[in-house]
């Protein structure tokens, strides 16, 4: 699908081939043709609308704003949104309306975008499958591609097809899935243990998490302050590198944000020759998990490196394997604090008991948190305790150290960028991976993410190729903290060399009537 | 007057327990009595509700005990991963608020400009001191 990048309709918008309040009209159109994917909690139409006409006089006057003025983008709804609803897909912020935007939504703003709406996710961003929200499930529109369902031989039109649905994987499969199904050009995701890349990678898209530090976390509702970082997730390389430029930079609302200059706009060079690059590939990323695809691609990514000149290093990543425990014990930690705040008093869900605050608190939190969120802050109010903390969390803080160095000295040994599974395989089915619990899923999906967040470094999900299910599998590359630019360079190049399939969904759009019906008979029959 | 508060109504709602506590899988690590039900319960200020809820502690813990098998004799435990750099502080300088209206309307119950909170320092009851559940 032509103008499917953000640079190219960017061109276009500029060369005055296509309005913003046209744009906007397509990608509100689409939003409605796939609103059975479930990717969207709020559409924002007259907002969009009405920022396409203040976009649509800027270019007339030839005084547009930059490369996202007019572009349609997304927002995950953990980020605070003025005057409009957001609620992390929890009951305990439905209703809830912020009145002030999260930095990174403002400086999207301020640059000109287009906000269509809010997206879906697990609750309060705490999961792997975006299926754990109060507004449901989202659907990954890989499970309607022609690429898919060709695989499946099945026949579009026929009555069953709905049921095996494929999740997004997540926690920002709204976002994911918004991008995926061309609904927008790009989406705010957020990554505090892989959340913005294995989405990414299920849903054939680059999923983007900057350095720890480099983007400000300011409005964005807070899940473990020491990892979390918004996520980009776009079509392209490019396009991340585009919407990371709008969003960098030092922001006197999060004293956690660096300071250092920064060299902006990020324009990516392109790559003439890898030879001068250290590509390293950790050990201990090869488990036996790992599916026999992932693993094939992971080799042939190494080979094709190889091949045009780069130094490929195998490299000991010594405390992997206790990654994602230590990440588990500071995780629920943190959201045991960071869970607190939610009383009933100030805002959102409020019940409707009196007696004493305790009890208000007790009864408002029961009724707004789904269990997975409850039973990580018991999780992590337990491994807070006096006669806990030394053994659990102040260990757990070692542990990471331990992690952090790991990289250190992987980096250190020369290596430039590490290249490792995303995840462990394809999309699965929603009725497959239901049938394990969310900690348990979790802590399976996130191996090869989280310990990129506990080290702070930056890391990118690049769609390789699709599996022998015609599904989109990804490789994740893992660079030096606030090398971004390099690492997203080096993206860039691979990117071009696989150059991976667009979704089909043609048959999709044209005959949504006839999955829409499917959808029914689908629901109708989980329900049973 | 912990039966007045009973009587109140207080129970019901907050309560919903079952009576699991008391049949707590022996299988587990021994680490969940019936004491640090409560104590979790009254820290987060959220219920355990089932016996699936406390089993799923008991896995998490379980998960959890597998640090105790790195060396971390003589490794600082890390905060943040920015711990080289300085915090940046803003200067102090008053550059926005008066925006209490804004601030109330978000909240369900609200007095003037007070956001109402129920009577404090009232503990949520025991377990024990609940309306009966069927124990063993």
């Amino acid at each position: 699908q032509s103008g499917s990048s953000l640079r190219i309709v960017s061109a276009a918008l500029k060369q005055g081939q296509i309005t913003p309040t046209e744009l906007c009209q397509k990608c509100l159109s689409l939003i409605k043709k796939t609103k059975f994917l479930n990717a969207y909690i709020t559409v924002s139409e007259e907002v969009a609308l009405k920022q396409a006409e203040e976009s649509e006089k800027r270019y007339k006057n030839g005084q547009s704003l930059g490369d996202l003025d007019g572009i349609p983008v997304a927002v995950k709804d953990n980020f605070s949104t003025s005057g409009i609803e957001t609620t992390c897909a929890s009951n305990m912020l439905k209703g809830y309306i912020p009145p002030y935007n999260a930095t990174v939504v403002q400086k999207l703003l301020d640059q000109g975008a287009l906000l269509m709406g809010k997206t879906n996710l697990d609750e309060f961003a705490m999961g792997s499958g975006s299926t754990d929200g109060v507004f449901g499930p989202v659907k990954n529109p890989w499970s309607y591609s022609k690429q898919y369902r060709e695989k499946r031989k099945q026949n579009p039109h026929s009555k069953n097809e709905d049921s095996d649905w494929l999740i997004t994987g997540g926690s920002s499969g709204g976002s994911a899935a918004a991008v995926s199904a061309f609904t927008c050009y790009a989406a705010l995701g957020s990554d505090t243990g892989g959340s913005t890349r294995n989405p990414a990678a299920h849903c054939g898209l680059v999923g983007f998490k900057p350095s720890y530090g480099l983007v400000s976390r300011h409005g964005l509702i807070p899940l473990v302050n020491s990892m979390d970082v918004p996520g980009i997730l776009t079509r392209c390389v490019d396009d991340a590198a585009i919407v990371l430029g709008a969003l960098a930079g030092p922001d006197p609302k999060d004293s956690t944000t660096v300071h250092d200059p920064i060299n902006k706009p990020f324009m990516l060079p392109s790559l003439a020759d890898v030879s001068k690059l250290c590509i390293g590939i950790p050990k201990e990323y090869l488990v036996p998990e790992l599916s026999s695809e992932v693993r094939s691609l992971w080799s042939k990514a190494a080979d094709l490196f190889e091949s045009e000149g780069a130094k490929v290093l195998e490299v000991s990543l010594p405390h992997t394997s206790y990654s994602i425990v230590c990440y588990h014990v500071l995780c629920t930690s943190e959201v045991a604090s960071n869970m607190a705040r939610f009383d009933g008093l100030q805002y959102g869900h409020r019940c409707d008991i009196d007696v004493s605050t305790e009890a208000m608190y007790a009864a408002t939190r029961r009724e707004g948190f789904n269990d997975v969120v409850r039973g990580r802050i018991l999780s992590g109010n337990f491994f807070l305790l006096k006669e806990n903390y030394e053994n659990y969390f102040v260990k757990a803080q070692k542990v990471r150290r331990l992690i952090a160095n790991d990289f250190v000295n992987a980096f250190n040994s020369g290596v430039d960028v590490l290249l490792t599974p995303t995840t462990l395989s394809e999309a699965v089915p929603y009725l497959e991976f239901i049938k394990e619990d969310n900690r348990t899923r979790s802590a399976q999906d996130d191996i090869f993410t989280q310990a990129v967040n506990m080290a702070g470094l930056p890391a990118v999900s690049i769609p390789v190729a699709l599996s022998n299910q015609g599904l989109p599998i990804g490789l994740q590359f893992i660079g030096r903290a606030f090398c971004d630019q390099q690492l997203l360079t080096v993206a860039k190049w691979f990117e071009k060399q696989v150059q991976f399939p667009v979704i089909q969904l043609q048959e999709l759009m044209d005959d949504c009537s006839a999955v829409l019906e499917n959808e029914k008979l689908a629901s109708v029959s989980l329900k049973q | 007057m912990w039966s007045r508060l009973v009587s109140l109504g207080l129970r019901a709602p907050v309560g919903g327990r079952q009576g699991f506590t008391s049949k707590v899988d022996p299988q587990g690590s021994g680490r969940i009595t019936v004491q640090v039900i409560e104590h979790l319960e009254r820290l987060a200020l959220v219920d355990f509700g089932s016996r699936e809820a406390v089993a799923r502690l008991e896995k998490a813990i379980a998960f959890a005990d597998r640090l105790r098998a790195v060396d971390t004799d003589g490794v600082e435990p890390m905060e943040s991963v920015l711990e080289d750099r300085c915090l940046y502080l803003r200067s102090d300088n008053v550059v926005e608020g008066n925006c209490a209206d804004e601030l109330l309307q978000n909240s369900h119950r609200v007095v003037e400009e007070y956001f109402v909170a129920p009577p404090g320092n009232i503990s949520l009851p025991k377990l024990d001191e609940q309306e009966p559940f069927p124990h063993s």
